[in-house]
């Protein structure tokens, strides 16, 4: 029996269209890069170094932060490069005298109000722009106590530059159990649960993929919290191993890191495909098990 | 899953059960596909879906033929798929004929015009995909459940192709990788049989050791056994029998008549404490290499990351030790000249994987022949080609309702079922101490309208009774439940054993108990009566 | 999705005031209170629950407007109605700030101390009522960085009202200016001119409710050219093509209207189709009177042409601009305009659902709007088959609830869908992707009301008025120190000295210090400016914009550094809080002018003003959007032009 319309099904992965590609020109050097691309994308595929705190190539671009805008030839204001996508001609300049005066006003707003002092990158960040916030006086700042409310993470606001990151990854992009929300505006806007309602109220399940794309360390896993506080926190001593989740048959990587003999974090790769860099409460915290004093003993 | 049109996510709450899954279900959703639910509670899953179907427990191949009923009488079934790739399609069809509407509306409780127009989406969609757990396969008709579905998805053309298929979720991290390994009672490495003569001889070539032709033991079938003296010595690894299975009072009665249990572990379980002789182990995920595979069939490297603590030791030690007891030199050196050897014995299943194509591909699908082979992201492709290349046909198989074992009466009114926590793991031995603020316990869960006619509120403290044993928990009220239907967890054994309730009816062809259905009686108690223990 | 929920039960009137809003639920899993036996099988949820979010903000105000704010029961209500979670819609509800998360009695007051109203007694209202009745409530969200969770019990005297400051209530031409609303069952909602402290303390206390100060007075004379129609004067220099039928017909009927030529341009619309409409318009060289000045036609046609065939017409009643009233009188005068302008604007780039997105401080134009929307469906000039034209279109007027940043044409959208207002980024354009991200439409009431005398006139004829780079007629809202502040149609190029005398000249002190043109986001010029042409070509050229159209003129009494403060105060406000250039640039911006004013500037005032000058332009450059980018605007005028703050 023949059947030629089945010949018609389509059975394997549809393959996309090759992309159109676009051409545009980076501080003077051409590229050439798939529609759809951002001018970020491009920067990088030049080998440009553009700084981004509230980008992250998993989460959908908020642009907000505004540390990675560029000048694009005949536009008004600055782009944030992010977002904004690659069109054809186009002439980007990825530093000029009004990028880094931007960025480095950004930097300064940004360390003259919030505690950065466990944001990886941030120093280096500020010295390449020149970014002096003490010039800015006394003024005002989002300091406030920090939010120990649980026994697996601690949220320290005062640290938050308010990238929207944890607010994504615990919503639409990829948790979505929207447990957090950005709430209040201007400068009282401010990450919180409804009614200010401590996490174990919330609709928090502890997932801790906010902690995992948190560019600042306002949001921490309570053991790291503590190690940091007693002073025992030494990433020069932790490796990481990239080993597979004990629980349920998904097959999330976890990546132990380890320090001195002890398991302090697990995360997981961003590039992964089954996990996206996330995790569950268990796959997060749920290591506890092999140093919980487990000590068999044959009877 | 995240490309398909239509799902239907059956027995299955994988919101707390495979959350990371979930993630990629809801991508599936976010991009447009519709979602159907169908389990007796609202769990956190149906509460994502367009369409919660409640069906009642163990209700599902009366579900399942009605709806291919009515795709067959809509003419919506896929002729040329099944002409070509299927048999016993006439036979099937005459035997879901007597599944209406209506008696399908009778027999599962769920509205006709919602049995047919979930059909005739799952039907009519150009990609469609059938997803499970446990609520399918925890039943005494367990097998029959799974085949009712796969004859929905041959129905409809549903398999072998991209978006679509059967997507049975797998509960344990490497249970599949077991099976894979020949850690089942009726295969060997790479799901071949034993059965065939010359495979077992391959295999007695191989290991250099005369295999038994015969199939053994599953679970179920080995407690049974035990009871009836005709098994005395039990090798346990990794496995907490005594609070993990179903009618729990019984299976320890078993463990404890046994002549000899060794049971090796990575905690002090249950099981544990009732070995003659406990062997200390490393955690495998962590404390030392291997592999596991997950549910999508994919290989991944598992490695160690810590020390094992004093005295316990790595599996392959202790493999190689009991081997030198037993007279034999295994030489398992190390995980990965294991895993070679089985790519030697399954080459048609694992040949093409090695350590270093898992470690650059993040892992790989099965089956995976040679070193150019990609890995299978989907199976059945064969059934839609023609010749020789479609190799058997897929056979229909004919399933009837039956319902569970034990239903309520007058003297056992409500159905208990049982399913997971979002923070915890079969019987908690991991995930009993991490500290998580989710953390709440066993409970009895019972609907709004049964705690308000048996005057139980939220916190009190409940005698939970069926046949096998009872029990006193904490009631707590929740509107995913109907009335008739309570729930309760298999989680917190040492503060209700939940197993002492459930049925140890189970599933002929797999081994499988009833955890999902047995009769109970709920009363509140007036003074702590300690549960079995 | 799987939503939980606080504890927190709602009452009868919290239940009653949703359902009343988004209609009773439809089974036990849409909050209904009672399980079905149907219910106990079969939920529908999923996507057509998660299509109802833009319903959030409608169901919030319905709460509000009920209750008096929103309690932790009728918000959790509100989240299971419409399957939204919490945290979600708190991020929401805490954007708008005539949204009270925090208890607050039944009357509250919001009297208006923005620059027109303080310099006309609201400074003096507000310290009086400091002084002798309470403390303003807080600004700002309860739950704010580092405040623990608000309580949710405090006793309230039901009889005892409140009070807050607020931004500009679009009332300046009846300045100083309050709202007074009363939550309940017939929820209470009036503008009030010429407040005192004493009369607001009499309403605060218990006193009768109080009339609108815009409510229906006798029509007036319109050759007399000012219509006391809603308590404001209106004036023109020449014929008035926007303010024609204001003051003169009936504004609540739709047959007084068609007796003053309402409905001809739409007849107009069809006979030329929808190209010829657009065309029209091009001849016409109309220019978006909200602010940016794109032509018109050319964004028509840009949605008329996207291959996307669901698309939307905003029109952008969202007012808000400091010293900004021209479309309130608009809405209130001549509504019907309003739903003909976005009937043809539907038909031209085949768009099927209208929105009005009225700001919230707006009672009667939002009562005038739906009731001009009513009349008009029940005529059969909306709804399925428009005219019996054989095209379908409806208006649903959506309320503001206090945020001056959804007059941005994308913080509408996001309004509209039930989410806080933040501006998104652009590209892409709402051209392509807009409402719901459909192609769209958005435009302004003034820009809107252009729209019809165009098509009766002709486009060609239409742009002959005003001068070659700036066509038509524009209506600008005079306030402040004028003898006769009110609402004033000129044809573009008259001079800001004609207008003066138009409105009266300079009243108060009689000595004129500066005027404020266009806004808060606009520029001051001075008394010798007064030859100033009023077009975009010449403001331009004289380094100030046209804006919104204001003009606030200062006499010589004002203290210019408090206006500074003021409009440093109101950016600060009412920035979203999205992006870092906008959130923390705004408030080192008011600091940097307190120290300035207060005399202690870091590193000489030259030191200050350099800093000041770089974050205005990270403010510009960097925000994303015309909030960040204007909010150094007037600042940076009243430095440079005014020479106000001298190094």
């Amino acid at each position: 029996m023949t059947m030629p319309h089945l010949k018609l099904v389509q059975l394997s992965r549809p393959t996309r269209e090759p992309k159109r590609m676009i051409e545009l020109t980076i501080d003077g050097r051409a590229v050439s890069v798939p529609e759809g691309s951002t001018i970020l994308n491009a920067c990088q595929a030049l080998g440009i170094e553009v700084p981004t705190l509230c980008w992250l190539e998993t989460l959908t671009p908020v642009n907000v932060c505004r540390v990675c805008v560029v000048e694009v030839e005949g536009a008004r204001v600055l782009a944030p490069s992010c977002s904004r996508e690659v069109e054809a001609g186009m002439k980007v300049k990825s530093r000029s005298e009004r990028v880094d005066l931007t960025r480095k006003l950004v930097l300064e707003m940004l360390a003259s109000s919030v505690d950065l002092s466990t944001s990886p990158g941030m120093a280096e960040m500020l010295a390449e722009y020149g970014a002096a916030p003490e010039r800015f006086g006394e003024c005002e700042t989002v300091a406030q106590p920090v939010k120990v409310d649980n026994d697996l993470y601690v949220r320290d606001y005062a640290k938050c530059v308010l990238c929207y990151k944890c607010v994504e990854a615990c919503g639409e992009d990829h948790q979505n159990t929207f447990a957090i929300a950005v709430a209040g505006r201007g400068f009282h806007a401010h990450i919180s649960t409804e009614f200010a309602v401590d996490l174990p109220e919330s609709a928090c399940v502890y997932c801790g993929n906010c902690i995992a794309v948190c560019p600042t360390g306002a949001l921490m896993s309570k053991r790291e919290w503590e190690l940091r506080e007693a002073g025992q926190w030494d990433e020069s001593k932790q490796t990481q191993t990239d080993t597979v989740c004990p629980f349920c048959g998904v097959g999330c990587t976890l990546t132990l890191h380890v320090q001195e003999g002890e398991i302090v974090k697990a995360t997981s790769p961003l590039d992964n495909d089954i996990t996206v860099g996330n995790l569950c409460v268990k796959g997060r915290f749920g290591w506890r098990h092999v140093q919980n004093g487990r000590t068999p003993s044959a009877s | 899953m995240e490309d398909t049109d239509v799902i239907l996510l059956w027995g299955s709450n994988a919101r707390n059960a495979h959350p990371i899954w979930f993630h990629h279900l809801l991508k599936g959703v976010r991009n447009g596909a519709r979602l159907y639910v169908i389990d007796p509670r609202r769990t956190e899953s149906a509460q994502w879906a367009d369409v919660w179907l409640g069906n009642h427990v163990g209700s599902d191949i009366a579900l399942s033929n009605t709806m291919a009923r009515e795709i067959i009488h809509a003419g919506l079934h896929h002729k040329d798929f099944i002409a070509n790739g299927c048999s016993g399609f006439d036979e099937y069809a005459a035997s879901v004929e007597s599944y209406t509407l209506e008696r399908g509306e009778t027999l599962t409780g769920v509205p006709a015009a919602v049995i047919r127009e979930c059909a005739h989406a799952y039907a009519k969609a150009d990609k469609a995909m059938i997803c499970w757990t446990l609520g399918i396969t925890e039943h005494h008709d367990a097998a029959d459940n799974v085949l009712a579905l796969i004859n929905l998805a041959l129905l409809t053309g549903h398999v072998g192709k991209w978006g679509s298929g059967c997507n049975p979720l797998r509960g344990q991290n490497n249970v599949q990788g077991g099976g894979d390994m020949g850690a089942i009672p009726n295969r060997l490495p790479g799901f071949q049989t034993m059965l065939d003569p010359a495979i077992c001889e391959r295999f007695e070539k191989h290991w250099g050791v005369a295999l038994q032709p015969n199939e053994g033991l599953n679970l179920t079938q080995m407690i049974h056994a035990m009871a009836h003296k005709e098994l005395t010595a039990l090798f346990v690894i990794g496995e907490n029998p005594a609070q993990s299975d179903a009618d729990a009072n019984h299976v320890r009665a078993a463990l404890a008549g046994l002549d000899h249990l060794v049971v090796q572990e990575i905690c002090m379980t249950k099981t544990a404490e009732m070995a003659h002789v406990l062997l200390p182990a490393a955690a495998s995920w962590c404390e030392s290499d291997g592999t596991v595979t997950n549910s999508e069939r994919r290989v991944q490297r598992c490695r160690k990351a810590v020390d094992p603590p004093a005295g316990a030791k790595d599996e392959l030690w202790i493999i190689n030790e009991i081997g030198k007891r037993l007279g034999k030199e295994l030489n398992v050196t190390d995980p990965e000249t294991v895993w070679n050897e089985f790519r030697t014995v399954a080459p048609n299943f694992a040949g093409g994987m090695s350590y270093a194509r898992l470690e650059e591909h993040h892992g790989l699908q099965w089956p995976c022949p040679d070193e150019s082979h990609p890995g299978a992201t989907f199976l059945h492709g064969r059934l839609w080609e023609q010749g020789d290349a479609r190799g058997r046909a897929a056979p229909f198989t004919v399933v009837k309702h039956e319902g569970p074992v034990e239903m309520p009466d007058a003297d056992f009114p409500f159905l208990l079922t049982t399913g997971r926590h979002l923070d915890a793991y079969n019987t908690g031995v991991q995930t009993a101490g991490f500290g998580s603020p989710l953390f709440r316990g066993e409970t009895l869960d019972m609907s709004p309208e049964d705690a308000s006619v048996y005057g139980i509120h939220e916190g009190d403290k409940v005698r939970v009774t069926s046949r096998r044993g009872s029990l006193t928990t904490i009631a707590r009220v929740d509107r995913a439940l109907r009335p008739g239907l309570v729930f309760m967890t298999l989680h917190y054994p040492d503060e209700a054993m939940t197993n002492v309730l459930t049925i140890d009816a189970s599933d002929p062809k797999s081994g499988t108990a009833e955890f999902k259905a047995c009769a109970v009686n709920v009363t509140l108690a007036t003074s702590a009566i300690p549960a079995f223990r | 999705m799987d939503v939980k929920l606080l504890t927190a039960e709602p009452t009868a009137d919290e239940r009653a005031a949703v359902d009343a809003r988004l209609g009773p639920p439809s089974s036990a899993w849409d909050g209904g209170l009672d399980r079905t036996p149907r219910d106990l099988h079969l939920a529908y949820g999923g996507k057509s629950q998660r299509d109802r979010r833009h319903l959030l903000l409608p169901a919030l105000q319905a709460l509000q407007e009920r209750i008096g704010w929103i309690s932790e029961g009728g918000f959790g209500y509100v989240c299971e109605r419409l399957s939204v979670p919490p945290a979600d819609a708190w991020g929401v509800a805490t954007f708008y700030m005539m949204l009270a998360t925090t208890p607050r009695p039944k009357r509250v007051l919001h009297v208006c101390d923005d620059i027109a109203c303080r310099i006309k007694g609201a400074k003096a209202a507000c310290d009086g009522l400091r002084a002798h009745h309470s403390p303003p409530l807080a600004h700002g969200v309860v739950g704010g960085h580092g405040d623990a969770r608000p309580g949710t019990h405090v006793t309230l005297n039901e009889f005892h009202g409140a009070w807050t400051t607020s931004p500009c209530l679009g009332l300046c031409d009846v300045a100083p200016a309050a709202l007074y609303l009363e939550a309940g069952k017939a929820p209470v909602e009036r503008s009030l001119g010429d407040v005192t402290s004493d009369a607001a303390m009499g309403l605060l206390g218990g006193g009768a409710e109080p009339a609108d100060v815009l409510a229906p007075a006798p029509l007036g004379d319109p050759t007399k050219r000012v219509a006391p129609h809603d308590g404001t004067h209106i004036g023109s220099l020449g014929e008035r093509r926007l303010l024609k039928r204001v003051g003169v017909a009936d504004p609540t009927s739709l047959a007084s209207y068609r007796a003053h030529g309402g409905y001809a341009a739409l007849d107009r619309a069809f006979a030329l189709g929808p190209e010829g409409v657009i065309k029209e318009l091009n001849d016409a060289k109309l220019l978006g009177r909200g602010g940016a000045a794109f032509p018109i036609g050319r964004k028509w046609e840009a949605v008329r042409t996207q291959p996307e065939r669901e698309r939307y017409i905003i029109c952008n009643a969202d007012e808000s601009e400091p010293g900004t009233f021209k479309d309130r009188v608009l809405l209130t005068g001549d509504p019907f305009a309003i739903v003909e302008a976005l009937t043809i604007g539907a038909y031209a780039a085949g768009c099927s659902k209208g929105y009005v997105y009225i700001r919230g401080e707006y009672p009667l134009g939002a009562e005038r709007i739906q009731g001009a929307i009513n009349q008009a469906r029940a005529a059969g000039l909306l709804g399925e088959n428009v005219a019996g034209r054989g095209f379908a279109f409806d208006i649903e007027v959506r309320r503001g609830a206090g945020a001056y940043i959804c007059g941005e044409e994308t913080a509408i959208f996001e309004s509209i869908e039930g989410k806080r207002g933040e501006p998104r980024n652009k590209p892409p354009f709402p051209v392509q992707h807009g409402l719901f991200d459909k192609p769209t439409i958005v435009n302004n009431v003034e820009t809107l009301a252009n729209v019809l005398p165009i098509l009766v006139e002709g486009g060609a004829a239409a742009a002959k008025i005003g001068t070659a780079q700036s066509a038509g007629t524009r209506l600008f809202c005079v306030s402040g120190h004028v003898g006769r502040p009110g609402v004033y149609e000129l044809p573009m190029g008259a001079t800001l000295g004609e207008l003066m005398t138009l409105a009266g000249g300079v009243a108060g002190t009689g000595t004129l210090q500066a005027i404020l043109l266009g806004g808060a986001a606009g520029a001051f010029v001075r008394p010798d400016e007064l030859s100033l042409k009023l077009t975009h070509e010449d403001t331009r050229a004289a380094g100030v914009t046209l804006g919104s159209g204001v003009v606030v003129a200062f006499d010589s009494s004002v203290d210019m550094k408090d206006v500074l403060l003021r409009i440093a105060q109101f950016f600060r406000d009412e920035s979203c809080g999205q992006c870092v250039p906008c959130r923390v640039g705004t408030v080192r911006q008011q600091e940097s002018l307190v120290r300035i004013t207060t005399g202690k500037p870091l590193g000489g005032v030259s030191g200050e003003l350099a800093l000041l000058d770089e974050i205005g332009a990270a403010m510009k450059d960097g925000s994303i959007c015309g909030l960040g980018q204007t909010a150094y605007a007037a600042i940076e005028s009243a430095i440079k032009r005014l020479q106000l703050v001298r190094a």
